[in-house]
């Protein structure tokens, strides 16, 4: 190969690429946005004007109308579709999960980032086995379980079932955190005389704050955002229903597009910003221990 | 690396009281990782036995409350009922054909959009959050706007489709099993609605693999890129020889989480097409048959072999593939 060729194949790539970097972006850009777009679109527009003409994606001002938002949220008694109450199980549901899996994944990840016991090596593949089962597998056992006490319908248990779900991702981003805690902090607390839990409490939580206000954020969104054990757990109890599974049911009489996709934006927009508060810790956590190789 | 640390962190202390020390830290280690413990064990680990054991028993969903749990006859009869029905093992394809398809889509997309987004640009940061909202949002929500962009009635595709393409009628993307194309005058069976629950995955799941590779291409150092290119390495040389390589071990990882997930996966199919339209997988198939059919034994046989064919992929990945790595 000549030296002349080749510095042309270098020049021909590096053009190409200038071009095609930005026209990628773009495309990525539109495509992951899209859907979210039309999502909105949809739920502010009538349902008559989406069947004439569906492919219009531009809409004036003064076609907006929050129907839909306003049907949704009016409780059945008033011919809504009664998803306030929805909104505040989920709610409800989502936080309990966050506090419960903090507390005991908090615990969990300094004993995994600092203690040397018994097993410590092997908690990992504990984790591993969580996310290995099927849900629908540990959701047999669990259905016919909470069907015999009675207790299927109620939202402590779904919080239950979340916070073994969840414990394990949390865990490992903690985990991550507490690393980065210096060591000698801690043994300079130990040596005034402070004890293993005073230590946790005074010197590594406060350290660990916003990366612990990250991972519940996660937590939030990975509970709020469950269909499955919602499904299965719930769908007898009309009162009960999460904000997905409220939804999802939505589809099942014959509702207009519209509705569907104003109680789908109900849905997204808590999740969307909670993502935007905790965004890089979040995803720091995550990626912790991948960027090691 | 733990262990070196924690000894001259705390050189003063003697032999005796490191013994000590060590000892006082494996008792609190346990204490405090047991209610993770309890947890797992109790949410997963006793499920799973259960579960299996429920495969082995004739139980149905009506019988739940008067059945006697752990007595009663066990028998092979739901694993001779499910392995030998069509619908079983048109499931088991399917789910290996959404898997390896939907895993291998959403990892070489979110490789791509990791190398675009690498270089810093302006509004570099917004682009990237922008890039993981596919997968942090609810699924119920995107699944169904998918449904509606794809509605033959008042989808954004048809219409695009048949005003703009010119096709001749709207096409039912998700309730269509079997669809032809006409390329260069040859016509070719498309299994419609599997495709597009697979661009769906794409979709919903190039921003994990993204997450992952970005992250570990900014912990990539520079200098051997730099050096390939003052020795007049082109773009396409320097990712094959330098930048792919050092990718491999995390997309191996991802490619492993990614395929669990894809093979577990219910939602997604659950709630674009009702496991109809030749997109039924193992997941649905088993919530199908303990919703729909109510029996507890034949879908907890289903379960069971889900779980034995990923404990075989996962033993081969830790045998064959996860070791040399380390080397």
């Amino acid at each position: 190969m000549g030296e002349s060729r080749k510095w042309s194949r270098y020049h021909i790539e590096v053009a190409l690429l200038r071009v095609l970097r930005p026209v990628g972006l773009v495309l990525f850009t539109l495509v992951a946005l899209f859907p979210f777009y039309y999502m909105v679109l949809l739920s502010m527009r009538d349902i008559s004007e989406i069947v004439q003409s569906p492919g219009s994606i531009l809409i004036g001002l003064n076609e907006l109308s929050g129907d839909a938002y306003s049907r949704v949220l009016r409780s059945v008694e008033s011919g809504g579709e009664g998803f306030t109450r929805f909104l505040i199980n989920s709610a409800l549901l989502a936080s309990g999960t966050v506090v419960a899996t903090l507390l005991v994944s908090i615990l969990g990840a300094y004993a995994v980032a600092r203690l040397d016991f018994f097993g410590r090596r092997q908690t990992q593949f504990l984790f591993l086995s969580v996310y290995l089962f099927p849900a629908i597998l540990l959701a047999i056992p669990l259905f016919v379980a909470f069907s015999r006490l009675g207790l299927r319908g109620e939202l402590p248990v779904l919080v239950i079932v979340y916070v073994a779900q969840t414990v394990p991702v949390c865990i490992y981003m903690l985990r991550n955190y507490f690393e980065s805690v210096p060591r000698s902090l801690e043994e300079a607390a130990e040596v005034d005389g402070a004890t293993r839990l005073q230590v946790i409490r005074k010197i590594t939580l406060p350290l660990a704050v916003p990366a612990i206000a990250a991972t519940g954020l996660f937590v939030f969104m990975i509970a709020w955002n469950e269909f499955l054990f919602a499904l299965l757990f719930l769908a007898d109890e009309r009162d009960n229903w999460t904000v997905s599974l409220g939804v999802s049911q939505l589809q099942n009489i014959e509702t207009p597009a519209s509705t569907l996709m104003a109680g789908s934006v109900i849905i997204t927009v808590p999740i969307i910003i909670a993502f935007l508060f905790a965004e890089r810790l979040m995803t720091e956590g995550l990626t912790g221990g991948a960027e090691k190789g | 690396m733990a262990a070196p640390l924690q000894l001259r962190a705390a050189p003063v202390e003697t032999r005796r009281g490191r013994g000590a020390r060590a000892r006082r830290d494996a008792r609190a280690g346990l204490a405090l990782v047991s209610p993770t413990f309890i947890v797992v064990l109790v949410m997963v680990v006793l499920p799973v036995v259960w579960a299996f054991v429920l495969s082995f028993q004739e139980i149905r969903l009506l019988q739940i409350q008067t059945f006697d749990l752990f007595g009663g006859e066990y028998t092979l009869s739901n694993y001779d009922q499910v392995l030998s029905s069509s619908g079983f093992l048109e499931a088991a394809r399917t789910t290996l054909i959404y898997s390896v398809f939907g895993t291998a889509g959403a990892i070489g997309f979110g490789l791509v959009a990791a190398l675009l987004v690498r270089a810093s640009f302006r509004g570099r940061g917004v682009v990237r959050g922008v890039l993981l909202l596919p997968w942090v949002a609810p699924v119920v929500a995107v699944t169904f706007v998918w449904q509606i962009l794809l509605s033959p009635q008042l989808g954004f595709v048809n219409a695009v489709g048949t005003d703009i393409l010119g096709w001749n009628a709207p096409i039912p993307f998700l309730s269509q099993e079997e669809g032809n194309i006409t390329l260069f005058g040859i016509s070719l069976g498309v299994p419609t609605a599997l495709l597009m629950v697979i661009f769906y995955e794409w979709w919903r799941s190039f921003p994990f693999a993204f997450l992952f590779i970005l992250a570990r291409l900014q912990a990539a150092p520079k200098e051997l890129e730099e050096a390939a290119k003052v020795d007049g390495a082109t773009p396409t040389q320097v990712f094959w020889h330098i930048i792919l390589p050092q990718l491999a071990g995390v997309i191996a990882l991802i490619a492993v989480l990614r395929f669990i997930f894809t093979f577990n996966a219910f939602d997604e199919i659950y709630l674009l097409t009702g496991g109809g339209a030749g997109t039924e997988v193992l997941a649905t198939q088993v919530y199908s048959l303990l919703i729909g059919r109510a029996d507890v034994g034949a879908s907890a046989a289903v379960a069971m072999f889900m779980a034995a064919v990923l404990a075989v992929f996962l033993f081969v990945y830790v045998r064959f593939f996860a070791g040399r790595q380390e080397t």
